[in-house]
């Protein structure tokens, strides 16, 4: 016990939802924050869109204002790193070699871009160039806007999520813009092909160029321009080169002090972790997810970073509820929304139903059908049959795999009442 | 019939039970719902966190949830109801008659 309180490391959407929670569910002793970041908690969905489109930069979109923070009583501690944790004496170490005691202690460390290894393989001349370009934090989208100038040709490494907003982005302040996927597709994690053929359809019409299947073999700079080179023997110049090829989990703190590690912090249901005052949510954990049977997840989004932040502060303070929310995320594309309840992966067949112009559904089921996850794409219409289908997902609800295709069956019907 | 003040929306008819529609009048957004007792209400049509239409939400009970960060508010108050949204919702005189509905915007 100390007159630490609650400990929170990582001042992201998790930790800054997880103190103001604390503080809301009643906990009236200190809750300190603590964010490498110079910048108080802000929001990252905007840091691939509107961020990097919009004429004027944008400040950063707080979550929690200073002035909010003082309000609730959350010890806001910006640029400053914990380096180290002794769990036998509840205590962890500062980068100023301060140190400071918890009662319980939310791990809320996120994620980090995967960087593209250097040297390359089959290379032996490391990439040291600063002008590659990953997106996480508002630093990062700053200096990547400033190379979105009309005319830059832009190359894009990686057909995930990041990489397509970025895209999208790009084109909107008018580069040329090329994306380099080595898989034979694009979106090849968590969407049916059905709509990333779509998804590839509209870039392509926005003038995006893809090159799928490509290895790349090696890069130069000229001093003026960049060329990549693929195993093929085909080259590329650009002027920018952006990578988005997956995140990180950060565990490096975690491990260090000895809390077991398994594709991110492991947590149980709760969001324990392996000493059961230490908590950990968000892109930094893995856990156990109770609506398909247990089995061990790692998510990057922005729904899973809050309702963790939120679920954590709870578990706490000694809540003993597991944590099941339907997982949830989107995407924003030119004027695509693209939004996927559940985990298609978990489904064995997949039903379609047309919206016509709204846009086009996707449930994913069981082999006793049921619905695991739902998938959809087209305009802001979408919304509220993916919210339905979350809703069923988390009955567990078994349905009429025929009656899902017909466009006239409401979602709502199906929901238990 | 006209009424002084008042801007003719939509048609009862035009939403279904428990649902919302939207509805731009110049150069303004609105979102007008009808609640699972057929009591129509009318709000801004954007959300107060960030610039998405409340209209694409679902309407549950006497909550509207923004369709991109899950924010909620009840429809009938403007009343905030659930993080990320702080800031109340503005809610705008409604009338029914003969089946057309009509709004009071300023």
């Amino acid at each position: 016990m100390s007159d630490h309180g609650m400990i929170i490391i990582g001042a992201g959407e998790t930790g800054a939802r997880a103190a103001a929670e604390l503080r809301s569910l009643g906990w009236t002793g200190r809750i300190t924050l603590i964010g490498e970041e110079a910048h108080a908690p802000y929001e990252r969905p905007p840091l691939s869109k509107q961020m990097l489109q919009e004429e004027d930069q944008p400040s950063p979109a707080a979550i929690l204002r200073a002035e909010q923070a003082t309000e609730q009583r959350i010890e806001l501690r910006k640029a400053c790193k914990a380096v180290a944790i002794d769990t036998r004496n509840h205590r962890i170490t500062l980068n100023d070699g301060s140190s400071l005691t918890y009662e319980r202690l939310l791990l809320a460390t996120g994620a980090q871009p995967r960087k593209l290894a250097s040297p390359l393989p089959g290379s032996d001349t490391p990439l040291a160039w600063p002008s590659i370009h990953y997106l996480r934090s508002y630093g990062d989208a700053v200096s990547l806007r400033e190379q979105l100038q009309p005319g830059k040709r832009i190359v894009v490494i990686g057909g995930g999520f990041i990489g397509l907003e970025v895209a999208a982005s790009a084109r909107a302040r008018g580069c040329e813009v090329t994306v380099i996927e080595a898989g034979p597709r694009i979106l090849m994690r968590g969407v049916p092909e059905a709509i990333a053929s779509l998804v590839d359809a509209r870039h392509q019409s926005a003038g995006v160029q893809f090159k799928l299947g490509s290895a790349i073999s090696g890069m130069s700079s000229s001093g003026k321009e960049y060329l990549i080179r693929f195993s093929n023997g085909e080259a590329l110049a650009c002027d920018t080169i952006v990578a988005g090829i997956g995140a990180i989990p950060e565990t490096a703190l975690a491990s260090e002090s000895g809390l077991a590690v398994e594709n991110g912090i492991r947590v149980d249901e709760r969001l324990a972790t392996s000493d059961p005052d230490i908590f950990a949510a968000g892109d930094c954990c893995s856990f156990p997810h109770p609506l398909y049977g247990g089995r061990r997840i790692r998510l990057e989004a922005w729904r899973n970073a809050q309702d963790q932040g939120t679920h954590a502060a709870g578990s706490m303070l000694g809540a003993a509820a597991a944590y099941a929310a339907v997982p949830w995320f989107w995407s924003d594309q030119y004027d695509l929304t693209l939004q996927v309840a559940g985990l298609p992966d978990a489904g064995t067949t997949t039903v379609h139903r047309s919206l016509g112009a709204k846009g086009d559904l996707f449930f994913h089921l069981t082999a006793e059908n049921r619905l695991v996850a739902a998938s959809g794409i087209g305009g802001p219409g979408i919304a509220k049959d993916i919210r339905l289908a979350e809703m069923i997902i988390g009955s567990q609800a078994v349905l009429d795999s025929k009656a899902l295709a017909q466009p006239d069956l409401k979602l709502k019907a199906l929901l238990p009442s | 019939m006209a009424y002084e003040g008042w801007i003719a929306a939509c048609e009862e008819e035009d939403i279904e039970e428990e649902d919302v529609i939207r509805f731009d009048y110049e150069e303004r957004t609105f979102a007008i719902y009808r609640s699972a007792k057929n009591k129509y209400f009318a709000t801004d049509g954007f959300c107060t966190h960030e610039k998405f239409h409340l209209a694409d939400g679902l309407v549950m009970g006497n909550h509207i949830e923004c369709p991109k960060h899950n924010g909620r508010f009840d429809y009938t108050t403007g009343e905030a109801k659930r993080a990320p949204v702080c800031q109340a919702l503005k809610t705008y005189p409604l009338k029914q008659e003969s089946g057309h509905i009509w709004i009071r915007i300023n």
